[in-house]
């Protein structure tokens, strides 16, 4: 397997999406390729890292007036 | 074009088009639902290997899909028909019950807000985007066909208000998701330094926070768009393509440009030797 296919697959292997067949076939390459083992290994870290930090945090307060007021819009609709 | 003797693949144009504006109904009604069946039915094969290709913007892109059982084609098809919890929620909405709403709001308006914030990148859009994605999913419920998920819907709907709230701020320039994505960026990993272990450790909270607010706001929209609704919000594939209107292989070839991407980005801070020099 080339570095161009294994690339082609890394979102697959990310996902676990792919046969056990192909996933052999992936982790063999990357035993033996230095610079996919680091795609792989930085691109994982990157997808954990966005899933386990949240980034616009909506305060409770504000939470509070904007429900307030869909329902009061939601009212008038009725 | 046939693959031995125990399956056959299939090589044919996408049904859909790759970059149709935001919003825009899907044509075409053959997916690989429907094909993967009527395939395996017509070849007598236990294997199909169903490769899509299209033109996007002058390159050639394509995504191969195999089922190698009938069942395994079948199966998701019924689960599509098993009723969400929300559903419930959505009848009693339908039947007059503004309780049921209230419901689905507190379920699901961090996501909505989170959307918003990402796609218009300022508070005060992102604000007024939750309220009236929720006022238009309460309109028009009864367009909702119960065939998708709510949220899915609703998200829908919200990426479509961000959308038209950039147009806004921009002052009726066009705003699409197809937006600054002819990059050759990301395609091919460059920087390949490793990173340091647990490289955010480096980082106070608020640091890390503002890296990767700075860094996920520096992708092209197009691409933060569908990394933010398959990796932040969990959508699958086929949710997000049917959400933004683009092809399943058009969102997985964003997809995987957008992580490449944003890993590079990262590297810049999370590299060995990098993040704990400050």
């Amino acid at each position: 397997m080339t570095c161009s296919e294994f690339l082609t697959l890394l979102d697959d292997l990310l996902d676990g999406t792919v046969s056990s067949e192909t996933r052999a076939e992936l982790q063999a390459h990357l035993h033996n390729c230095e610079h996919c083992e680091v795609t792989y290994n930085t691109t994982r870290k990157t997808i954990e890292i966005y899933r386990s930090h949240e980034l616009y945090e909506l305060p409770t307060g504000l939470r509070d007036r904007l429900h307030s007021a869909i329902m009061a819009r939601c009212k008038k609709v009725c | 074009m046939s693959r031995g003797i125990t399956g056959v693949t299939v090589i044919m144009p996408s049904l859909e088009p790759a970059y149709p504006n935001a919003g825009a109904t899907r044509h075409g009604f053959l997916t690989r639902d429907i094909l993967f069946p009527i395939l395996i039915w017509f070849s007598g094969l236990p294997s199909v290997t169903l490769i899509i290709a299209e033109k996007v913007r002058g390159r050639d892109e394509s995504v191969e899909f195999s089922h190698p059982k009938i069942m395994s084609t079948i199966q998701p098809i019924a689960d599509e028909f098993e009723q969400h919890p929300d559903m419930a929620l959505v009848e009693r909405v339908r039947g007059g019950d503004l309780k049921a709403f209230d419901e689905l709001v507190r379920k699901y308006d961090r996501q909505v807000f989170r959307i918003a914030q990402h796609i218009t990148q300022n508070r005060e859009d992102a604000e007024d985007v939750v309220q009236d994605a929720f006022l238009k999913a309460y309109e028009k419920l009864d367009q909702f066909q119960g065939n998708a998920k709510f949220y899915t819907w609703l998200v829908r709907i919200a990426v479509n208000e961000s959308l038209m709230r950039l147009r806004k701020r921009r002052r009726g320039k066009m705003v699409s998701i197809d937006e600054d994505i002819e990059t050759e960026e990301g395609s091919v990993p460059r920087d390949l330094a490793d990173w340091a272990p647990d490289p955010e450790r480096n980082y106070s909270q608020s640091e890390l926070a503002e890296i990767l607010r700075k860094t996920i706001q520096g992708l092209p929209q197009g691409f933060r768009i569908v990394f933010v609704l398959r990796d932040v919000e969990g959508l699958s594939t086929e949710e997000t393509a049917e959400t933004l209107g683009l092809s399943i292989p058009a969102v997985k070839s964003r997809l995987l440009r957008a992580r490449l991407q944003l890993r590079e980005r990262l590297s810049r801070y999370f590299r060995k030797n990098k993040g704990g020099e400050k």
